[in-house]
């Protein structure tokens, strides 16, 4: 693949937000490594999609690969353009390229302003259109694009229905013209049936339009139903990446086969036959991760040797790149997968007194 | 005699001034011993009105009215007086929701709230009490056990609370279990735990239950009865296999074709189900999902469908239901096949607000 034909490179990529304590919070006690090292590149015209449990860091990354966190460490280069480094102003110029929508539309839209001032606002800001009746045939072919009636352009947002509102979202991005759309949990807020209809549209604009995107999401069926490309990560790294096909078919990192053997599936044939891997206990914290391979806490093929100490670099496999030391002989079946105990978690700010909490109201609720 | 029998269940809300909601419009099921029911439907469609309505969990408010009946083992709950009602919850018939916090108490630990429970329903106390909900947490999946009583709700992670909160409710080994989208703020590997957890408690207890979830996937892995709700309506009764496999209501097919699946190969579009569930028919009578189905005949809209049985306890709800994979459609419906949202009474579908 040459050069160009990569839209967005991200080379080691980190972000870590200081915890803070102290009555002003003026001590640092640790950092939260939400994105810790991340390599990945999206083809021009292509969808990557990123999975993984809640607190992985998938949004984190979807934010810092916008420059709308920042980094604090690697890089991240658009169509060649280095981004972390660049000034304020030509940012801004990149911006219009590079567009994000939101899991819940309702609060990422100003419920003061009616659809056309949302639209309108994107293109003045960046100076978009020659004038008023070209903004408007714009904001027009954006409707068009996005499946909204004409009289949607004086309603306010409280006015749709959820899936309605997503398609706002949708506009209010791609009136701008990007090329790059940043997804995050596009459609989880979204009844099933809309949902699809949602999933749909960002097909059908990527066909029409050549957009690149990158989907975040934690339902798994959705982002494979339209990735190119999955990566899946945990505790702020990438554990696997491949083409989506192979990632069920043929999962190469533990926790990827966990993670597809734990997903529904819609046909009572496919569930009775399948073999779930169950991992034992929860999520590590991304403020305290495990040594080594950050999944042997809960690997059912962990090592005795280099997996507590070791951190595993993505390797490619066939396709694939797998952070594993032993996906070979994990793929092979020469290495068994073998029964883990639970280790407790605990939630953030574990330790302190319980706070004083009003009870909860519904009668009963306590069974 | 199945075990609970809700019959003709409605539940209205109404306020003055607003359109009174009527969030449950006539639900009908059964539970048999050990069975494993499923509800399924899209938000709003009168899920969690329903079993809050069976254990008498509604919230007491103005406008509220609960009619039909729910007969669990010969006694009808929507009858009883307070006291015995909560007699029988936590004894024969527990429930467990979406958000485990806020149904423990977040001021006591989780083991005097378990205790609590054995106390009440069991009679038990002291060192006999404190042993059976170390065993119950154990039971459930919770590391080191005794240590997790002394704990508040707030010090355990979102999978652990729901397991404390699953080990309160089989406390008393009820005879029915209502589970509300237990696994629905969980991620999904934690969900996977959850869901085999339910279904051992299930097969080694012989409690039955019912399991209320939009997800699809969820029920098809583990309901043997599954009810689809759309509008306050049951609109489809099947066996696990026949609804997956030949699904006779529209919605159902719709909801079937919706969702992507993972063991599916990338590409082909969904067939998403045109419209929102807030496209509603200006009158009450006829097919709520008239708005939306592609399959719209006059005769829908004019009273509301029928329920149609069918062998082996199916049933569903619609004056023209695609034709079973396989089998040659009938005269009648073959003749009154129109073109699906041409002119007719209703609008055409749309995602349009009707505020
Ligand atoms: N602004 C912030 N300050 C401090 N910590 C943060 C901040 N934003 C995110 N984090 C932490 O970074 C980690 C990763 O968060 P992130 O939101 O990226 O996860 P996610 O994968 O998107 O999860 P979800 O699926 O729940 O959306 C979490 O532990 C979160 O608490
Ligand atoms: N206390 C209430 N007062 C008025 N309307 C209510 C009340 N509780 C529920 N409703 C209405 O009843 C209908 C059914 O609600 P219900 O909570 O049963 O839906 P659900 O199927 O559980 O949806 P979800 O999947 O979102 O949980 C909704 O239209 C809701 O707005
Ligand atoms: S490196 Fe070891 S612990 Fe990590 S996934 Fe591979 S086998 Fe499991
Ligand atoms: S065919 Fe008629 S009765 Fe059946 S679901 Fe459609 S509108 Fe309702
Ligand atoms: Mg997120
Ligand atoms: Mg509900």
């Amino acid at each position: 693949m040459t050069e160009s034909d990569i839209l967005v490179e991200v080379r080691d990529l980190k972000v870590h937000f200081p915890i803070k304590r102290g009555l002003i919070l003026d001590r640092v006690v640790g950092h939260v490594k939400a994105v810790d090292g991340v390599d990945l590149s999206i083809p021009r015209g292509k969808t990557y999609g990123l999975v993984g449990e809640s607190g992985c860091g998938k949004s984190t990354l979807g934010r810092a690969l916008l420059q709308l966190t920042p980094p604090t460490g690697g890089e991240v280069r658009f169509d060649g353009v280095e981004l972390t480094t660049l000034a304020a102003g030509k940012l801004r110029t990149m911006r219009r390229r590079m567009q994000m929508i939101f899991q819940d539309p309702m609060s990422s839209l100003d419920p003061r302003q009616n659809v056309e001032s949302i639209l309108t606002e994107g293109l003045q800001t960046h100076g978009i259109g020659t004038d008023r009746d070209d903004r408007r045939r714009i904001i027009g072919e954006t409707l068009d694009a996005v499946g909204l009636p004409r009289w949607a352009l004086s309603r306010y947002p409280h006015e749709f229905s959820g899936g309605q509102r997503q398609r706002i979202g949708i506009a209010r991005a791609l009136v701008l013209g990007p090329e790059l759309i940043v997804a995050d949990e596009p459609v989880s807020a979204l009844d099933v049936s809309i949902q699809a209809q949602v999933v749909n549209l960002l097909d059908e604009l990527q066909d029409n339009l050549g957009l690149t995107y990158l989907v975040i999401a934690h339902d798994l069926a959705v982002v494979k139903h339209i990735s190119d490309v999955v990566g899946v990560m945990y505790l702020g790294a990438l554990v696997e990446e491949a083409p989506s096909d192979r990632l069920y078919s043929e999962p190469l990192h533990p926790y990827t086969r966990a993670l597809m053997s734990a997903v529904p599936v819609p046909d009572p044939d496919v569930e009775d036959r399948r073999e779930r891997i169950l991992l034992a206990g929860d999520l590590p914290s991304p403020a305290n991760p495990p040594s080594g391979c950050r999944f042997h806490t809960r690997c059912p093929w962990a090592q005795p040797t280099r997996c507590a100490d070791e951190r595993p670099a993505l390797r490619e496999i066939g396709g694939s790149r797998v952070a594993c030391h032993f996906a070979e002989r994990i793929a092979t079946g020469e290495l068994r997968p073998h029964k883990v105990s639970a280790q407790i978690v605990r939630p953030e700010g574990e330790g302190e007194d319980p706070a004083v909490v009003s009870a909860p109201t519904e009668p009963g609720s306590y069974v | 005699m199945a075990l609970l029998e809700v019959d003709d269940l409605s539940v209205t809300f109404a306020r003055r001034g607003q359109r009174t909601v009527h969030a449950v419009d006539g639900v009908s099921f059964s539970v048999d011993a050990g069975e494993v029911v499923g509800l399924v439907g899209e938000s709003g469609c009168g899920k969690s009105v329903t079993s809050l309505a069976i254990m008498g969990l509604l919230p007491r408010q103005p406008g509220l009215r609960v009619g039909g009946r729910a007969v669990f083992d010969g006694t009808d709950l929507l009858q009883l007086d307070d006291r015995s009602r909560r007699d029988i919850r936590g004894r024969d018939v527990a429930m467990i929701f979406q958000d485990p916090l806020s149904s423990l108490n977040p001021v006591i630990p989780i083991g005097l709230q378990v205790t609590e429970v054995l106390t009440r329903h069991r009679g038990m106390k002291g060192e006999a009490a404190q042993k059976e909900a170390a065993d119950l947490l154990d039971r459930v999946g919770i590391p080191d056990p005794r240590r997790r009583l002394k704990e508040y709700p707030h010090q355990l992670s979102g999978g652990m609370r729901q397991r404390a909160l699953i080990a309160m409710a089989v406390a008393c080994q009820p005879r029915l279990l209502i589970a509300d989208e237990p696994t629905t703020a969980l991620d999904v590997t934690i969900q996977a735990q959850i869901l085999e957890l339910l279904k051992e408690l299930v097969r080694d207890s012989g409690t039955a239950l019912v399991m209320i979830t939009h997800d699809l996937g969820v029920v098809a892995g583990m309901c043997d009865t599954i009810n689809v709700l759309y509008a306050g309506r049951v609109v489809e009764t099947a066996r696990r296999r026949p609804l997956f496999r030949e699904p006779r209501h529209p919605y159902t097919v719709g909801l079937l074709g919706s969702v992507p699946r993972l063991d599916a190969g990338r590409g082909e579009r969904l067939n998403p189900i045109p419209g929102s569930v807030r496209d509603v028919l200006a009158w009450p009578d006829g097919c709520a999902f008239a708005p939306r189905c592609t399959r719209r005949i006059d005769e829908c809209v004019g009273a509301p469908p029928e329920l149609t049985l069918t062998y082996d306890g199916r049933s569903y709800r619609c004056v023209n239901p695609p034709p079973v994979p396989g089998t040659p459609p009938p005269a009648a419906t073959d003749a009154g096949a129109p073109e699906p949202a041409t002119g007719g009474p209703v609008p055409a579908p749309r995602e349009e607000e009707k505020p």
